[in-house]
């Protein structure tokens, strides 16, 4: 089975680092040169996705391994700003991303990777009949979301407000996994959180989908650290994640295309 | 008495490790922003989470006044197979991650928990994301302080005097609440303390549990947890005051219960 996924992976990865052009043209030396370590602070909506590009990455760059920091978007930042040891930054928006930039912790310019959208998740089987962003506001339903400083928080909020729904959550969680769980686990009926991450636990939740007059579209965009010690591999990790093959893997975990 | 040569490495072993706790002290000492103290000590987010922190931390205290020390009382005096199993099992939050601990609970008195579906089901009960979920996750992780320092001090009594009591004639009521608690009483302070502060400090086992919301469920530590995130000068600000109230706690107590310092 591990042979195959190699056999699989390797030869797709390697495609894609020499379509890419520019700085990995010359995929095959490089893939070879590259060394080391790098750590990579992604939004926790990223879990499943980055982990698997981390996987196919390294299969293509045997020298080179990946370390994942998964976290809501503002504690990464607050981590990176604290002096964490971090090589490439991967924010669920734009407005955490600008302040990292204003900050002066990046280097480089911050590239768009993927879109995601929001969707409502509930639990198996949707036992509370929720049709819409409307049902959230009934009474007795268990509605949970993130801290309005987590970008899904701030998303749910706007989606909320279009649609000029207005509910009370009972908890604001620190990152769009923990939502997810705790509907899981059955203590909370409903939250808003990305499609990717009601895809990631199909079977065990299932999402109801926003309309698009209502939904509102996240950009994730990603960046080398300063301070990272390997601006090699961290960039080469940034070009794979922007590659074809990069873009393809995003998005069968359910992200929208760059 | 002659004063005993200290060993140059056992000098320099401890001042590292008594470096390693006093400078994350100072970080936090020097990087407050002292003049916005007042300011962000008087913002209603902070009030909002430093009165439901006394509320829920004092009330995990009585609860687990009221169930710890019966408990502290079966494991001091009564003999029983398995008394070491369930002594063990009474205290382990003490060494648990309290994630785990807030795990454990909401498999317990979550809504499709153990007990917490029936809760749900015939009562339409439901502790997480309330202030009662907040005083459970609390008492689990601080009532093990309590039992713990409330047996030691059952076990060192003199019983001589429940003795003398007994013969003359008192009832076993009376002698508990007139010789047997006065007798404890400084244990039961110190245990009845240990347990509020670290009720008060409760993170994991909170958030897990009950969730975070202002004013319901959002306690001190959780709120300098999120403002870390939005407003880090009002963070440290507000870990400073939980730093000063731990500190007051534990040199409080060793002056006036455990011994001189």
């Amino acid at each position: 089975m591990r042979i195959r996924v190699s056999l699989l992976v390797v030869p797709a990865a390697l495609l894609a680092a020499c379509g890419n052009g520019g700085g990995t043209s010359a995929a095959s030396p490089q893939a070879m040169s590259l060394r080391g370590t790098i750590s990579v602070f992604a939004a926790a909506s990223l879990t499943d996705s980055f982990k698997s590009l981390g996987t196919s990455f390294h299969a293509a760059h045997p020298g080179v391994t990946l370390q994942f920091n998964f976290a809501g978007t503002p504690t990464l930042l607050t981590q990176i700003e604290q002096g964490a040891q971090a090589d490439v930054f991967a924010s669920a928006d734009t407005t955490n991303m600008d302040k990292l930039n204003g900050d002066g912790f990046t280097t480089g310019t911050a590239q768009v990777f993927a879109h995601n959208q929001l969707e409502i998740v509930v639990a198996a089987g949707n036992p509370k009949g929720i049709t819409g962003l409307a049902d959230l506001a009934k009474p007795g339903l268990i509605y949970i979301s993130e801290a309005a400083t987590v970008p899904a928080g701030k998303y749910s909020l706007q989606a909320l407000a279009k649609a000029g729904v207005t509910v009370t959550p009972r908890s604001l969680e620190t990152d769009v996994k923990s939502v997810v769980s705790k509907v899981e686990l059955g203590e909370a009926d409903a939250g808003i959180v990305y499609a990717t991450d009601v895809k990631a636990a199909a079977g065990r939740v299932q999402g109801v989908p926003i309309p698009a007059a209502y939904n509102v579209v996240a950009t994730y965009p990603l960046v080398a650290v300063k301070d990272t010690k390997n601006s090699a591999a961290a960039n080469a990790f940034i070009a794979y994640v922007l590659s074809a093959a990069g873009q393809s893997r995003l998005e069968s975990f359910g992200f929208l295309g760059a | 008495m002659r004063r005993e040569r200290v060993p140059i490495v056992v000098v320099a072993l401890a001042a590292v490790g008594a470096a390693f706790f006093i400078l994350p002290l100072l970080g936090l000492l020097v990087r407050s922003p002292w003049r916005d103290a007042v300011s962000s000590l008087a913002a209603p987010e902070t009030i909002e989470a430093l009165k439901l922190s006394l509320i829920a931390s004092l009330s995990a205290t009585g609860v687990a006044l009221v169930l710890g020390v019966p408990l502290a009382w079966i494991y001091a005096r009564v003999e029983f197979p398995g008394r070491g199993v369930l002594r063990a099992l009474t205290t382990l939050p003490m060494v648990l991650p309290p994630v785990v601990g807030g795990i454990a609970l909401l498999l317990a008195f979550g809504r499709r928990g153990l007990l917490g579906s029936w809760l749900d089901r015939s009562f339409g009960i439901t502790l997480p994301f309330t202030t009662a979920g907040v005083v459970m996750a609390e008492t689990f992780v601080a009532m093990p302080f309590l039992i713990l320092t409330v047996e030691a001090g059952l076990r060192s009594m003199d019983r001589r005097y429940e003795e003398a009591a007994r013969t003359l004639g008192a009832s076993r009521w009376r002698v508990f609440t007139r010789v047997t608690l006065p007798l404890i009483g400084p244990s039961l302070f110190a245990g009845a303390v240990l347990c509020w502060a670290r009720a008060l400090g409760e993170f994991g086992a909170t958030i897990t549990f009950a969730g975070n919301f202002p004013g319901v469920t959002q306690t001190m530590p959780l709120a300098v947890y999120l403002l870390l995130e939005t407003n880090q000068e009002a963070s440290f600000i507000l870990s400073l005051v939980l730093l000063l109230i731990s500190l007051v706690v534990l040199v409080g107590l060793r002056s006036r219960w455990l011994g001189s310092v």
